[in-house]
């Protein structure tokens, strides 16, 4: 397909390689924070490609992996309801809450549906008069201008029996929250190309100069991901710390206007809590002002039992780049994409996911002197 | 949940508000209808990057080719090529 097929061309990949393999004179760590990118490097075996001194760490981008354990209950519990079809993307279906998934209770005999877009379920709502459907709009920002159209959209057409579950998150205050931490070992970002699409990048600007850290907005392809390394490995042997656009088929410097002003008008920014990583301050986004009747949280109120997570599962080192999923005792033996203990290994965008299913299994420490989990 | 595939515009659906302004966009051989909305800018023959049902960017075709400009500054393509003497 034309703007895909292209980018993987292995000459081109491999000439790239080779000019980073002539950039670099030491030693240097490099986070993705996309899950989509994650598994492009890992799919391509890229790592193979580049010389020993890079390290790619993995970060935080994957919605599905960052949705907070207590609001995957509440939405099995929303999903229970007799008079509720309950629609999301498909990737949160397995994800495991306190003692059961999406899948389970749809298993059960709950009505739970896959969907495409969340216009599908705004349809839904449309043609069932008589049930409450609710979507699951979990998602980085990319994703955001589709669930404010959907809310506008209902409350241009008067649909009453449509809900949203929300949990959106946002990339920079994700990646400060990185950044300010003792445990950092982050020294250059490959932005997340679609967020950017959609934001743009001139946010990223401060949090360069600030924590003097280069950060390059880059596609998902393999010949994205190798120019976006190829610039940051620049950008730090040169000793400068800029916001760089790799992906520039795709993104503009301001992001896509129209879609900032629908979100800004359908939401407001929130903190909330990640998986794994605990609370972040104005790190979400959540229904504002005449939206918020579409708020399945004021609609269907819950009281479940306290959220309580898997001990075994390192999730949250893994989403901060201090772990790889190899490196937890768990992967690949209690924790399969059939039997996850955590996000990060059913989501197609969870690094654990990645590895298990492109056979990336050997060990390798990122900083074997950290903490084990159980003292952090 | 971030994956956007760009597809080529075919038809453009008005549908008086701008909101709801669609097209049919082309997918390697498969079409679906996606939401406009957010791409004005968006015609017949133009590539539109999707996600969930929503063209979130119109591809700029000049841009799309810098990566191949700088492989060919590299020399890198044009040795493949054989078209510089070795």
């Amino acid at each position: 397909m034309k703007f895909l097929s292209e980018y993987r061309d292995q000459k081109a990949a491999e000439q790239l390689a080779q000019a980073i393999r002539k950039k670099v004179t030491r030693p240097w760590t490099i986070m993705e924070i996309c899950g989509g990118q994650t598994h492009t490097i890992v799919k391509s075996g890229l790592e193979d490609l580049l010389p020993r001194e890079i390290t790619l760490v993995h970060g935080p981008g994957c919605p599905v992996c960052v949705t907070p354990i207590e609001l995957i209950d509440k939405a099995v519990a929303i999903a229970q309801r007799p008079e509720v079809i309950f629609c999301s993307f498909g990737d949160m279906l397995r994800v495991p809450g306190s003692s059961r998934s999406l899948f389970d209770v749809k298993a059960e005999g709950a009505d739970v549906r896959i969907v495409y877009s969340p216009l599908d379920a705004l349809k839904l709502a449309k043609t069932n008069p008589e049930r409450q459907v609710v979507f699951f709009a979990v998602g980085f920002e990319t994703t955001a201008p589709a669930n404010a159209m959907a809310a506008w959209q209902a409350d241009h057409d008067h649909v009453e029996n449509f809900s949203l579950l929300v949990s959106h998150v946002l990339v920079p205050p994700a990646m400060e929250a990185l950044l300010s931490s003792d445990s950092c070992v982050v020294q250059g970002f490959l932005a997340a190309g679609h967020v950017c699409t959609v934001m743009g990048y001139e946010e990223y600007i401060p949090i360069a100069a600030r924590y003097q850290v280069p950060i390059v907005v880059t596609g998902f392809e393999p010949l994205d991901i190798l120019e976006g390394i190829h610039m940051t490995v620049s950008q730090l042997e040169e000793g400068r710390h800029e916001v760089e656009n790799q992906y520039s088929r795709a993104v503009r410097r301001e992001g896509n206007r129209p879609a900032q002003e629908r979100i800004a008008e359908v939401f407001e920014i929130t903190p909330r809590q990640w998986r794994g990583l605990g609370e972040i301050p104005a790190s979400g986004f959540q229904l504002r002002g005449r939206f918020q009747k579409y708020d399945a949280n004021r609609r269907f109120p819950f009281s479940g039992e306290p959220a309580h997570e898997s001990p075994e599962c390192i999730a949250g080192l893994i989403l901060q780049g201090l772990k790889k999923p190899h490196d937890c005792p768990a992967f690949a033996v209690k924790c399969t994409p059939e039997n996850p203990l955590g996000a990060p290994m059913v989501s197609s965008e969870g690094a654990c996911a990645a590895y298990y299913h492109y056979g990336r299994r050997q060990t390798h420490d990122v900083h074997s002197e950290l903490p084990s989990p159980a003292s952090r | 949940m971030c994956l956007a595939v760009p597809g080529r515009v075919v038809e453009i659906i008005d549908a008086g508000d701008i909101a709801f302004r669609r097209a049919k966009v082309d997918f390697g051989g498969v079409r679906k209808e996606i939401n406009l909305a957010y791409t004005p800018e968006a015609e017949v023959g133009k590539y539109v990057l999707v996600h969930v049902g929503f063209a979130i960017s119109v591809i700029d075709e000049a841009e799309a080719q810098r990566v191949f400009q700088y492989l060919e500054e590299l020399g890198a393509l044009k040795e493949e090529l054989g078209e510089i003497p070795q």
